[in-house]
């Protein structure tokens, strides 16, 4: 991780892990709150608690191995 | 917190020789009574040998009420404890199976711990307290977790000093937010007092130790065993590997069974909080503390799939025990009969 910035990791068949400096806005321009400094963003669609992962793509396969 | 009851020869001696002496005046007494025989059919199941073992690795975290604390450092307890945990491990490896693992980069190391996670056909305990549980088993189900729960996240720090790199980065990230990332009353651990108190607990530690059957025990003890020794840090790693990526889940189910029990905030904060952080948790233990830890040291990797698999097949025992007591109406905890000093 840098000093500055933020840095995100594509998790293969999960979610997008932000670090660093970042704020979240819902598409009113509202801030999302978390109190996590690293969060999981959901990539696959099927999180009960979007924008944050679940766990849930773990039981859906959403995405080819590579 | 207070010492427990005894459970057979070897936590009777233990019990009364903490309860009674002091540790460098008494060395005789040490003597005589630690040399007691451990036998047993199956360590897992043995309330001696789990009681005796907990209570000595508490002397490493908390300690009890009126206990010299210089018990701690005891040639003759890490004795009888080092003959304790000799016999656990073996056990430990005898059940956890051989270890499937391919060798890779630290992606391929979490994607086979996410198999595994996967795959764990464990017991739904889960399920049924989402489904079935009534409010008394849902109790049950607090009382078994809170030997863990309520010092959340300790035994896997001993692991820091003993990691290096990105592992070692990846387990302060997780801890930390275990620790409630510095806002007091945030911690995992108090969230999970909170979770207790809501039903009616008692939120102190070790409140209820005396009606934990020894499988619950030997969950903890295992942490403990895997944390406390050096040579088994890729064990602790796994471990807490496989606890988050078993975690988001199953979370959400305990979550939805206590509110259809009525409860709410802040009785369900716990299980949402480790939705929500337990997603993020699996993705570095896997990647960055197991897989770093194996990149660094590759001759760590098997260590770090036995540590996953022992704690999916204990885990497995804690849930079949639950699930098989509360199938057939009975409680899962010790009865008073059970409690009754032999
Ligand atoms: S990416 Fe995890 S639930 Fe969607
Ligand atoms: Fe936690
Ligand atoms: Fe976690």
């Amino acid at each position: 991780m840098t000093s500055d910035g933020s840095k995100i990791v594509v998790c293969p068949q999960g979610p997008l892990i932000v670090r660093g400096e970042f704020t979240i806005e819902d598409g009113h321009g509202q801030e999302v709150p978390t109190n996590r400094t690293t969060v999981a963003l959901c990539r696959c669609g099927s999180s009960a608690i979007k924008p944050f992962c679940d766990g849930t793509h773990k039981l859906k396969n959403f995405e080819k191995r590579s | 917190m207070k010492l427990p009851p005894q459970r057979g020869p070897v936590s009777a001696e233990l019990i009364d020789l903490l309860r009674t002496f002091a540790p460098e005046n008494d060395q005789t007494a040490c003597d005589d009574r630690l040399v007691v025989p451990l036998e047993s059919e199956d360590i897992l199941f043995s309330d001696d040998l789990q009681l005796s073992l907990f209570v000595l690795y508490e002397l490493h975290y908390r300690g009890f009420d009126e206990v010299d604390e210089r018990w701690e450092w005891n040639p003759q307890l890490l004795a009888l404890r080092a003959r304790i945990e000799e016999q656990f491990e073996r056990k430990l490896r005898e059940i956890a199976m051989d270890v499937s693992y391919v060798p890779g980069d630290a992606q391929a190391v979490a994607q086979q711990l996410f198999t595994l996670a996967n795959d764990d056909g464990g017991p739904s305990v889960s399920n049924f307290i989402a489904r079935e549980a009534t409010l008394e088993q849902a109790q049950e189900f607090l009382i078994h977790k809170s030997i863990y729960q309520l010092k959340e996240a300790d035994p896997h720090s001993w692991a820091i000093p003993r990691l290096n790199g990105r592992g070692k980065s990846a387990l302060m990230e997780i801890q930390f937010d275990e620790y409630g990332a510095g806002r007091p009353g945030a911690m995992h651990s108090e969230l999970f007092a909170l979770t207790m108190r809501g039903l009616e607990l008692d939120a102190e530690f070790g409140a209820y130790i005396d009606r934990l059957p020894a499988i619950t025990l030997a969950s903890v003890n295992m942490m403990s065993l895997f944390g406390l020794h050096r040579r088994l840090r890729g064990c602790i790693a796994g471990h807490l590997a496989i606890y988050e990526m078993t975690s988001s889940i199953p979370n959400a189910r305990y979550a939805r069974g206590f509110r259809r029990l009525g409860f709410d905030t802040p009785v369900t904060d716990y299980f949402d909080e480790h939705v929500e952080a337990d997603a993020v948790h699996e993705q570095i233990a896997g990647r960055d503390l197991a897989g770093g830890l194996i990149e660094y040291d590759p001759t760590i990797a098997t260590e770090v799939f036995f540590g996953a698999q022992a704690a999916c097949a204990v885990d497995a025992l804690v849930g079949e025990h639950q699930l098989t007591a509360w199938r057939s109406g009975k409680s899962s905890l010790r009865t008073a009969t059970e409690r009754m000093p032999a």
